[in-house]
């Protein structure tokens, strides 16, 4: 009895790292899943608690890593400039696992606290999201089109802009780009871009 | 009063000194250096941060790397992508180390990511290996011991 049920745990998780580890993330054009994570006030937060959004900007990032810090505030201004049109952001910490003590759904708090946060705050604390979507930087932007029937389809993926630095020298704002282009009912014109970011840190198997 | 200007004229020039010692090359200068200049070195190019803790994790090995081949053949070129050169400059007191250390300064990361390798996700650490003949080989990934990297690069030698 003990044998079947070692052997079963091994097939279960042979099975759980089989649907994880193959999974290559999502590509532009996808429908992306939605997810109930806990936000820094202690609630649960899906997709699916704003009836009225068009659309997401789904950005995995995180408290530490300086290009995440670097983008903080633009990803503030982005919620302030575009929740209102139906555009709302709502960002996941995939490093959130327990496992790094400045990560914490407690240090999150209060980050969200300290930087005027105006958009959900959410730990992922199984990666399970972060690896179904395929992010692998922080911060890394998903922008989804809702459809019919909480349809999200993924419109852009990447980085914010082209300039970590300055963001008065960017020239390029991808993300509020796409949003802008979905609004007017055309085509993402660049819907997938790279950046360095920090590697997010992938629990120990 | 001397003193403290001494001192302080020396603390800065210290500093000054630092930063001449990490270039700073544009993409197009990098690329030179990598794919164009003394083609007959097998080059390994290590992206890495003072903040990403796996590249600091793995720079021992690229270091120790530098060391084995002396005679040139192969030649290891840290590249930074701090966000401020100047921690590279301190990172690279601090350790002592002796691999050539170069700093990125590019702002628009989509502008090369793709030219390194289109493999590349834009994590780091990540490793470009430039073989004599033209060849690439890229890796997304962190050394996880000396005997890793230095198989992979005498498997590549004895390819070439």
């Amino acid at each position: 009895m003990r044998t079947c049920t070692v052997l079963l745990s091994v097939c279960v998780i042979l099975l759980f790292f089989q649907g994880t580890m193959s999974e290559q993330g999502y590509s532009v054009g996808d429908y992306a899943r939605d997810f109930e994570l806990k936000g820094t006030d202690g609630k649960m937060v899906s997709m699916a608690d704003y009836p009225d959004a068009k659309g997401f900007v789904v950005v995995f990032t995180c408290n530490e890593c300086p290009y995440a810090k670097a983008y903080q505030e633009r990803i503030n201004q982005i919620n302030q400039d575009y929740a209102s049109k139906g555009y709302p952001v709502i960002a996941i910490n995939p490093n959130s696992t327990g496992e790094i003590e400045a990560e914490t759904l407690d240090q999150m708090k209060k980050r969200a606290q300290q930087e005027d946060f105006t958009f959900p705050y959410l730990a992922d604390e199984t990666q399970e999201i972060t690896r179904t979507y395929g992010a692998t930087n922080t911060p890394h932007v998903y922008v989804l089109a809702k459809e019919a029937d909480n349809k999200f389809k993924v419109a852009y993926i990447g980085t914010i802009d082209n300039n970590y630095k300055d963001a008065d020298e960017a020239d390029k704002h991808y993300v509020r780009e796409a949003l802008d282009a979905l609004m007017d009912d055309q085509p993402v014109e660049e819907a997938k871009t790279k950046a360095i970011g920090c590697t997010i840190k992938w629990k120990q198997a | 009063m001397i003193r403290v200007f001494c001192f302080l004229t020396l603390f800065f020039t210290s500093f000054w000194g630092w930063s001449q010692e990490i270039p700073s090359l544009s993409f197009e200068e990098l690329h030179q250096k990598i794919r164009v200049d003394n083609k007959d070195q097998v080059k390994v190019i290590n992206f890495w941060a003072t903040w990403c803790k796996p590249c600091i994790e793995e720079l021992p090995y690229f270091e120790a790397l530098s060391q084995t081949y002396q005679d040139g053949s192969v030649k290891v070129l840290l590249v930074s992508l701090d966000m401020e050169v100047d921690r590279a400059v301190a990172f690279k007191h601090k350790k002592g180390l002796q691999a050539e250390v170069v700093y990125l300064d590019e702002v628009d990361q989509n502008a090369f990511i793709d030219r390194i390798s289109p493999e590349w996700s834009g994590a780091i650490p990540a490793t470009l290996i430039v073989l004599p003949d033209g060849t690439e080989k890229f890796y997304e990934k962190k050394f996880s011991s000396q005997e890793e990297l230095n198989q992979t690069i005498n498997h590549l030698l004895q390819l070439n």
